[in-house]
């Protein structure tokens, strides 16, 4: 319970006005003490009870409190301490020894609120005060020049704590980002998730009109190195080979071809082999064989996402 | 002259150069040799951006102190040489030498590096929009994702692009065909639960399509793309090209 003093900061508050840690949001008291938004984080998290009431604001029993101090722990320590030693079935003393140190709590504490955090994230509550954030550009814009100041949303390559860094995603160049300050490369990516911003975007669909603003007030640049006012033939090593990176669909030609690239790449690519050279006009017919890569990809991530499906429901 | 120059060189604690580049912010300038800037041909027309042309160059050659000027003047004096000092820049970094000590400067990552996480931070150039000053402020490209970036830093982000130039980079990378890089064929595609977003995912095919036209253009044309500089990254499973 929390402590009588007035000046009294709760865990989850005091975490996220940390240096650096101005890309989370505080998750509600409610999000964490439903049992259900937790499932599976048990198994991730060393320390995961001491670790939940930490972020909660319980007293938790560490291994530098004394024994003596063990009679006046209330009832929800204690018997933390009981379930530990009667696991392992072993005297009380033993069980001492498992109790964290306070560095390791303090770890382990921020590993579950992060993974907690990558959860409420992706619930309406979250989505909500992660779009106000997004909204004050909490999360920086976007480095390119041609995305004009696009506010980013934190994005994790990777649903497996300690992996990854965090990285920021431009919804309007579609790409992921360094954050431009060093003071985030310590944070982990999975506390954000791989789903958020796909999420974001979805669920706030001024985001996408702000994009599109921005991609057609530049559509009629087209950015290639110049020397002396002459472009650079895209036969030259350093002509542009990247255009590809940026482009959308204007002409109607190339939006017929984008029609068609509803499923998989169109077939004709395999023309390049030179002998049919000819067939660069037939793009339909379906290549199945990217349809499958897709579906692999996807399998793999499945199994990390489980748990968070469940969590958002 | 350069004799004069070391004759007179106990009368100042440093050049007016080597104070330009210490102060912070410029870090993207280079050195420019005196010999270059005294050739008046290398100045062409800059009498027009500039008032007091010969005075300016004397200040930055340290042929005369500013203390020695009038008080009033100082500050547009000094304000004046720096911009003519940025505008020689964007001159002779085109030059040989100039060419070399910025390869240089690439090479230590003094541009930054991009931010991009696909062009696993490539060394950046800066580059100006327009030639003119006073138009643009500088921006920085990126020759992986041949993209322009905005600076990092504020303080880099109010340099006057002309004092680049917009034909850096193209000179730059025909002065050194080695450091065009190889480009990554990488893109992202947000997803949610793991499942790529359609619409996105679309795009990101028609990119690819767009992609391999150009590529099989250039093979055509009797071009190598595959791990060259300049061309792709050819990852060995992706059987990308059927």
């Amino acid at each position: 319970m929390p402590s009588d003093e007035e000046d009294y900061i709760p865990w989850i508050q005091q975490f996220c006005e940390l240096f650096g840690h101005d890309y989370f949001v505080q998750v509600s008291q409610d999000f964490i003490e439903d049992d259900f938004n937790l499932t599976g984080l048990s198994s991730q998290v060393p320390y995961y009870r001491e670790a939940l009431y930490t972020i909660l604001d319980y007293q938790v029993e560490t291994a530098e409190d004394s024994p003596q101090d063990n009679n006046s722990i209330p009832g929800t320590a204690n018997t933390t301490a009981t379930t530990n030693t009667a696991n392992t079935s072993s005297s009380k003393k033993e069980a001492k020894n498992e109790l964290p140190n306070k560095a390791l709590l303090a770890h382990s504490a921020e590993l579950l609120y992060g993974l907690i955090h990558a959860r409420y994230i992706i619930s309406k509550q979250g989505l909500t005060a992660m779009a106000s954030k997004f909204e004050r550009n909490d999360f920086g814009s976007c480095p390119r020049y041609f995305c004009d100041g696009m506010h980013l949303i934190p994005v994790g390559s990777t649903d497996i704590p300690g992996q990854e860094t965090v990285r920021l995603y431009c919804p309007c160049c579609n790409d992921i980002y360094i954050p431009s300050s060093s003071r985030y490369l310590n944070i982990d990516g999975a506390f954000f998730g791989t789903t958020f911003p796909g999420l974001l975007v979805k669920m706030f669909p001024e985001i996408e009109n702000q994009c599109r603003i921005r991609i057609n007030k530049f559509s009629a640049n087209d950015f290639g190195l110049k020397l002396f006012g002459f472009k650079v033939n895209e036969t030259s090593a350093s002509g542009p080979r990247m255009r590809w990176l940026r482009m959308h669909p204007k002409t109607d030609e190339e939006k017929e071809e984008y029609e068609n690239c509803e499923f998989s790449v169109p077939k004709w690519v395999s023309d390049s082999d030179m002998e049919d050279a000819n067939d660069d006009d037939q793009e339909d017919g379906d290549d199945l064989d990217d349809d499958e890569d897709d579906e692999d990809d996807d399998d793999e991530e499945e199994n990390d996402d489980d748990d968070k499906t469940m969590a958002s429901e | 002259m350069a004799d004069y120059i070391t004759d007179s060189s106990s009368d100042f604690t440093e050049y007016w150069i080597d104070l330009f580049l210490g102060i912070k912010g410029n870090e993207y300038f280079c050195d420019i040799d005196d010999e270059y800037i005294r050739d008046r041909f290398n100045l062409t027309g800059l009498n027009q951006e500039v008032s007091k042309l010969p005075t300016l160059i004397d200040i930055i050659t340290d042929l005369i102190d500013l203390d020695s000027q009038p008080e009033d003047q100082r500050d547009t004096l000094e304000h004046n040489a720096r911009i003519l000092y940025g505008l020689i820049h964007a001159r002779y970094i085109l030059t040989s030498r100039g060419l070399n000590k910025m390869f240089e400067k690439f090479r230590n990552g003094d541009f930054g590096y991009c931010p991009r996480i696909n062009c696993q931070l490539h060394p950046l150039l800066p580059i100006g929009l327009n030639d003119s000053p006073r138009v643009a402020s500088v921006k920085l490209y990126c020759a992986k994702c041949e993209d322009l970036f905005n600076p990092k830093s504020n303080r880099h982000a109010v340099i006057d692009g002309a004092y680049f130039g917009t034909s850096f980079p193209a000179m730059f990378f025909q002065n050194f065909p080695n450091a065009i890089p190889i480009h990554s064929k990488e893109t992202y595609v947000p997803r949610v639960f793991g499942f790529k977003l359609h619409e996105y995912s679309q795009l990101n095919r028609w990119r690819h399509l767009q992609r391999m036209k150009l590529e099989s253009r250039l093979v055509k044309s009797g071009i190598n793309v595959s791990n060259v500089n300049g061309g792709f990254i050819e990852v060995e499973q992706r059987q990308e090209e059927r």
